[in-house]
């Protein structure tokens, strides 16, 4: 598969959000508005597309035994990283975002992603693999995240479309990450079931 | 390459290995980034000082800690210009919000009007109800609550008898801000400090210097 092909296979074939249906709890908690589910994808991606690489790069060290634990560890060292430069330079993302980026380690994309691909292709692959999930993570949330927005506070990327007062209160809250993400996955598998 | 097999040296060694320089990657990272954090921080606050307690060429004093009425901590900051007092901004939590705590910054003139406040936290609030704290209790909006005074007016919502409007379906939310009112309002005006032994020496000097207004007075009758 080409380098192309393995991005965009990530960004439909696989998408994690709407085929896979994995990371489902930063799906439904970060996606009160399109820049909170917008900056939750792009962190993500960050630490899919490093760890990705590094562990297609060990794959042949690590025995078989222990390789969850050293995924772990290496997943969970990206994480922290990213968390500590948030902190330091774009401080009003993490305060959104809080609890949600230490819990990027648990996420199952990236073990996904490091088990079922980085484990078994190149380094470049894997990360060309690690963008393209991470990229349509990142457009899952960030359509999750304006839907739930537009329809909830009537605003969109935090400017207003029509006024707060008409907006359905359901949409910001959890239910209305269910319903979206719901018809969302719906509206998905109809448009690319005629691709296919 | 052929892939290590699972012999105990190899994974002890392999693991290890990867510890190791994991943990050397996260002590870089947090060296570097140690001090833009800090700075970060000491940014945020000195911006939510400067929300609460509006003006040109402030000096801010070094923040006292001290315990509030409900056993959390607070922290003041006097602020004045040019060695007149022009008003102190403290920061208080209230343990009452809808899902927890919440931290809000409130900038007191020396008679006790409320100048401004600054919500720090209330993330454990509901979207789009308690969480529209930030914005609904100042100037011209429904709950407002700038220029009053917590020694003459009575802070409390409309639904307790008092006269601010809480926000529409999150009275709790509206009665933990004003609970993080009162907490503020009572540190400042030294009445309802209690002293816990770090902070003993500051308190005293949060007390001294708050005789010199008249709240304390006014707010030793009210409380």
């Amino acid at each position: 598969m080409s380098k192309l092909g393995i991005i965009i296979n990530g960004l439909i074939k696989e998408n994690p959000t709407f085929v896979l249906l994995l990371g489902m709890c930063p799906t439904l908690g970060t996606t009160s508005s399109a820049i909170n589910g917008m900056s939750m994808g792009l962190a993500t991606m960050a630490v899919l597309i490093c760890s990705n690489f590094v562990i297609s790069c060990l794959k042949n060290l690590i025995p078989d035994k222990v390789h969850i634990p050293c995924y772990i560890v290496v997943i969970a060292g990206f994480v922290t990283v990213v968390q500590l430069l948030l902190k330091a330079y774009a401080p009003a993302v993490d305060e959104k975002l809080g609890l949600f980026i230490p819990l990027i380690v648990v996420n199952c994309i990236v073990l996904g992603r490091a088990e079922s691909f980085a484990a078994k292709n190149g380094p470049i692959d894997s990360a060309c693999d690690g963008i393209g999930i991470g990229l349509g993570f990142t457009i899952a949330l960030t359509v999750i995240g304006l839907c739930r927005e537009l329809l909830g506070a009537g605003t969109a990327f935090g400017f207003s479309v029509y006024p707060e007062s008409f907006g359905a209160l359901t949409f910001v809250l959890a239910p209305g990450a269910f319903i979206t993400l719901g018809f969302l996955v719906a509206i998905f598998n109809k448009l690319t079931a005629k691709k296919g | 390459m052929a892939k290590l097999e699972n012999s105990t040296k190899n994974m002890v060694l392999s693991l290890t290995a990867i510890t190791l320089v994991v943990g050397a990657l996260l002590g870089l990272v947090n060296a570097v980034t140690a001090e833009p954090i800090e700075q970060a921080k000491a940014n945020k606050q000195a911006a939510a000082i400067a929300a609460v307690v509006p003006g040109e060429g402030n000096e801010i004093s070094e923040p006292e800690t001290v315990t509030s009425a409900n056993g959390e901590e607070a922290v003041i900051f006097t602020v004045t210009k040019g060695g007149q007092p022009v008003g102190k901004a403290v920061r208080a939590v209230s343990k009452n919000g809808f899902g927890g705590k919440i931290t809000v910054m409130f900038g007191f003139d020396p008679n006790g009007n409320i100048l401004g406040y600054s919500v720090l936290d209330c993330s454990n609030e509901t979207p789009g109800l308690g969480a529209k704290m930030p914005d609904w209790f100042q100037k011209g909006q429904k709950g407002d609550i700038i220029g009053k005074n917590p020694s003459t007016n009575n802070m409390t919502v409309s639904k307790d008898g008092g006269e601010v409007d809480a926000i529409t379906a999150a009275t709790i939310s509206s009665r933990a801000f004003l609970d993080a009112l009162a907490q503020a309002y009572g540190v400042c005006s030294g009445t309802e400090v209690a002293t816990t032994s770090a902070s003993q020496q500051q308190n005293a000097t949060a007390v001294a210097s708050c005789e010199n207004s008249q709240s304390c007075a006014d707010c030793a009758e009210s409380m």
